[in-house]
């Protein structure tokens, strides 16, 4: 079971058989899409035509348009990273104040609040986005009835993708940060101030150096979160789609490889940055 | 004594029912060594942060550099402090710890870092300057810590019990360094600690405090020699504590009658009557054994139960022949009772001068 | 020693009030709030134009419609089976890695579990599409094998539906039943040994209660996100793939009937919250406790 116990021989084989199939099992959809993305055929199938990288790059508005000349799918991630910014500023901010919150101050209905912000973790995608929907347009309704005012960011739209991913990605941004935060040794605080240093120079000079690791990661895994929501951005989204949803429609429609280049793409792009974060990481975070 | 850099006077901190600091009092003399001595729980940890500003007092006054500090927040004090776990910034390097208090006070950088390594190499920690503070040794990140505090100029350096964390060779080396940089430094320094023998070799002065008040403040001899009630007896150094009752007062000797059968005499310390029960604090050290029986009336006898070897702190537990009672006597370092053996019977016999007794406390607390 | 923190000077109440507001921001306006609306779409009826009065008409319609609350028992039940195959698959897994891979082993293999979670459902999707369809690989490489005659559709089963939700849930599970397992002391299982127990009776006895917590944790998690996924279910499993969150997708923005959606949503959240409430009791855990761990 463990090193330290004997463990016959059929059982470390089967073990090692088994750890294989299942990264067989992890990467071979993954695999595969890669794999497609370079074939020389209208459609991500077999058999395999020959190489091209016509699906990133091709420019024949009669046949083949690569990904990066397809207007629609450019303006689509765009559309993903503008909703992730300002869902990840959100986040990390509120989750900040709420770290701050529970960890440094008492209140009463303390226990409920803290147990009211892991809701949204357990309320599925799809009911948060038709929750938010609803009441987004009746108080938009309520608006135009009484004041007749047309409020145009309570109707399907990015705000209010943005608000319905916010919901449920603050939850997992106060989580970390509130256990960062409580692992934060408060002596330092005090030692800070001993030193003559003021609240707003210990909060700089200590603890936001302190909660930077996990600042960094929370944003990062903010803005991955929300690249890749599908519930509810799509029972919130107006008439311009952020990737996810686009892909989705078109993969309804029968893809084209075009998709499995994106999907390349946004492979390297998630690795560079994991890379990055990996790479800057471990140096000051022993913190 | 100059002018005090500390006084308190008839400080008060309460816990809810609990009173954790009682109506206390002292003074530290400019560039003195004081030490708060007292077990877990005494109330020392919160009398030190309530000095650096950390708690404020419930009642009493406490002035630094005679300057009242109440109302004034613990970074406005003229007071700095090394933390029990040292609190250093592991986010920061060594040169950037000692040069936070004076980046606070806007000193330029080129002055900060200027002062930072003159401090760092005081303390014999010259050209750390860059490196991490996980990257020095316990020792090592002691000295950062004070030098991070002795570079501001405090007036006071409260230190709560730094050598706590370092293990028992470390423990010895760092106090006698700490001594020396108290005397190099001139700095006062308020030092609590638990552990009796940090407080008798560093201080000028201790307090020796107990449920939230002090027992006794004197000079490491005094408490040594002349502890004036049983807890400091049986808390600084070791002793061996024997009940009994006084069988007769002869002006400052007392003759104590242990009830089953010993009789032993000692110093008188505060009030003792005829028939009042008594506590009796013999050290290990002020016995002495001899093979040879006599017939005095300080002599006593007894059986070798152990023997506890301990280099220069050896000693012999025996077994009283009478009462049964085990007495610790130390051995001299003469040799001459190398060859003593367990269930041998033996001499032992103490000036009375150098045992104590006190009318034995009523609640009976150890 | 009595805990001597510090009443921080300028702690006063504005401050406690500010750092609150964008908790009760959030949690109000975005999630007490609207389901509250969504509560009053559900219970009301539509009588005129404009005019609604409270009824129970969309719960009724969900009881008498066969295929509404078929939709309903068929999602909920394959949610379990998939929960339960989830935790079975991935115990192995991080057993290995917490118990037997050491040092740099045990990262990557850890990596390796996390890298397919930093893409996106929809590219998972694709890749497992790409695989089963009768155009696919998966049938061409039988065929080639000569296993099947023929090219067979393997898309729109439930067993595809499942191996897409399993797929999907895999990381939710292991990180959870890591952390559980890796704060298990190796010396009770050799204590357990030496005291005579065989491996299974370790498990029972030993591994199963101490990490009941990150299972309990890892199994409420990947059934919330099973019961409430769209993607999979809906590419996987075809038009009629009879997913309970398509229904009310359909409901909601293709037939534009809100109150019929609102009642199917509340459903959802009363199904999904009632097994998580069955789960912990079942486990004698609380909830604070058990999210707190992911």
């Amino acid at each position: 079971m463990i090193p330290s116990l004997p463990r016959p021989a059929w059982l470390r084989v089967a073990t090692a058989l088994y750890v294989a199939a299942f990264l067989g099992f992890l990467f071979l959809p993954l695999i595969v899409v890669s794999v497609f993305a370079f074939n020389d055929a209208p459609y991500p199938a077999p058999p395999w035509h020959g190489f091209t990288l016509d699906w990133f790059f091709a420019n024949d508005p009669a046949g083949r348009l690569g990904m990066f000349h397809d207007d629609e799918l450019m303006h689509s991630i765009w559309t993903s990273c503008k909703v992730g910014v300002w869902v990840t500023l959100l986040a990390v901010l509120v989750g900040l104040v709420n770290a701050l919150l529970l960890e440094r101050h008492e209140f009463r209905g303390k226990k409920l609040l803290s147990i009211l912000m892991l809701v949204p973790l357990v309320i599925p995608g799809v009911i948060l986005g038709i929750s938010i929907l609803a009441f987004a347009s009746q108080i938009a309704q309520f608006l135009n009835d009484h004041f007749h005012w047309y409020v145009r960011f309570l109707r399907p739209g990015l705000p209010l993708v943005v608000l319905g991913q916010f919901s449920y990605i603050a939850t997992i941004a106060t989580l970390t940060l509130r256990a960062r935060l409580s692992r934060f040794d408060r002596t330092l605080e005090d030692a800070a101030l001993n030193l003559g240093a003021s609240r707003a120079a210990t909060f700089r000079t200590i603890l936001l150096p302190y909660l930077r690791p996990a600042l960094v990661g929370t944003a990062m895994m903010s803005f991955l979160l929300s690249f890749a929501d599908f519930n509810t951005t799509l029972m919130l989204v107006g008439g311009n789609p952020p990737l996810t949803v686009l892909m989705y429609g078109r993969m309804h429609e029968g893809a084209t490889p075009v998709l499995n280049a994106v999907s390349v793409f946004l492979m390297a792009a998630s690795a560079l940055l994991a890379i990055a974060l990996l790479r800057r990481g471990p140096r000051r975070a022993s913190a | 004594m100059n002018q005090p850099d500390l006084t308190a006077q008839a400080v008060v901190k309460r816990f809810g029912d609990h009173v954790a600091v009682d109506s206390i009092s002292f003074e530290v003399a400019r560039g003195s060594f004081f030490s708060i001595l007292g077990p877990s729980g005494c109330g020392k940890t919160t009398l030190l942060r309530m000095i650096a500003g950390f708690l404020e007092p419930d009642g009493g006054e406490i002035a630094i550099g005679g300057k009242s500090m109440r109302g004034v927040a613990p970074n406005r004090r003229p007071v700095n402090m090394v933390f029990q776990q040292l609190a250093l910034f592991p986010m920061m390097s060594v040169g950037e710890n000692v040069e936070f208090g004076l980046a606070r006070r806007g000193v330029g950088r080129a002055e900060r870092r200027k002062k930072a390594e003159a401090m760092l190499e005081r303390v014999g920690l010259a050209g750390a300057t860059a490196k991490r503070v996980d990257e020095l040794s316990g020792g090592q990140r002691q000295r950062v810590a004070i030098a991070r505090s002795l570079v501001l100029e405090p007036t006071l350096l409260l230190l709560d019990e730094p050598l706590g964390a370092l293990d028992l060779k470390l423990r010895e080396h760092m106090k006698i360094e700490l001594k020396q940089l108290q005397a190099d430094f001139g700095t006062t320094f308020v030092y609590i600690t638990h552990d009796q023998s940090e407080a008798l070799v560093l201080s000028d002065h201790v307090g020796v405090m107990n449920h939230g008040r002090f027992e006794q403040i004197g000079t490491p001899q005094d408490l040594y020699y002349r502890p004036l009630t049983p807890f400091v007896a049986g808390f600084v150094g070791d002793s061996n504590r024997l009940t009994g009752r006084a069988s007769g007062v002869d002006g400052g000797l007392v003759r104590i009658d242990t009830g089953d059968g010993w009789v032993v005499e000692a110093r008188r310390e505060g009030d003792v009557a005829n028939g009042d029960a008594v506590e009796v604090f013999v050290r290990p050290e002020a016995a002495m054994l001899s093979r040879a029986r006599e017939s005095s009336a300080a002599s006593h006898e007894g059986v070798v139960e152990s023997l506890l070897f301990d280099g220069a702190k050896s000693a012999v537990l025996l077994r009283e022949r009478r009462s049964r009672r085990e007495v610790r006597v130390a051995l001299p370092q003469t040799g001459e009772f190398a060859d003593l053996q367990t269930g041998e019977a033996v001499a032992f016999r103490f000036d009375p001068a150098r045992a104590v007794c006190f009318r034995a406390r009523r609640d009976g607390d150890a | 020693m009595p805990d001597a923190s510090v009443a921080a000077p300028g702690d006063s109440g504005w401050r406690k009030a500010l750092l609150m507001a964008p908790a009760l921001a959030w949690l109000g306006l975005l999630i007490v709030l609207p389901h509250a609306e969504l509560a009053v779409l559900s219970f009301r009826e539509q009588v005129g134009p404009r005019h609604y009065v409270p009824s129970l008409s969309h719960y009724h319609e969900f009881f008498h419609e066969p295929e509404y609350w078929h939709t309903f028992v068929r999602t909920a039940w394959m949610s379990i089976v998939a929960t339960f195959a989830t935790l079975c698959l991935a115990f192995p897994i991080a057993w290995v890695i917490a118990k037997i891979a050491r040092g740099r082993a045990a990262v990557w293999l850890f990596l390796a579990c996390m890298i397919p979670f930093w893409i996106s459902e929809t590219v998972r999707t694709l890749g497992w599409m790409i695989l089963l369809r009768e155009t696919g690989v998966l049938p061409a490489l039988l065929v080639k094998l000569g296993i099947l005659a023929h090219p067979v559709e393997f898309l729109y089963h439930d067993t595809t539906i499942l191996v897409g939700l399993i797929y999907n849930s895999m990381l939710f599970m292991i990180v959870p039943l890591i952390s559980s397992l890796e704060s298990l002391d190796n010396a009770l299982i050799e204590a357990a040994y030496d005291l005579g127990a065989n491996g299974f009776t370790v498990l029972r006895k030993i591994v199963i209660p101490h990490a009941a917590p990150g299972i309990t944790a890892g199994s409420i998690i990947v059934f919330m996100l099973t019961l409430g996924d769209y993607i999979t279910p809906t590419l996987l499993g075809g038009k009629d793939s009879g997913w309970f969150t398509e229904q009310i997708y359909t409901e909601f923005i293709t037939r534009f009937d809100w109150g019929q959606g609102a009642a199917f949503g509340f459903l959802l959240l009363v199904l999904s919250t009632l097994i998580v409430v069955a789960g912990l009791k079942l486990t004698g855990q609380r909830f604070g406790d058990v999210m707190g761990r992911t």
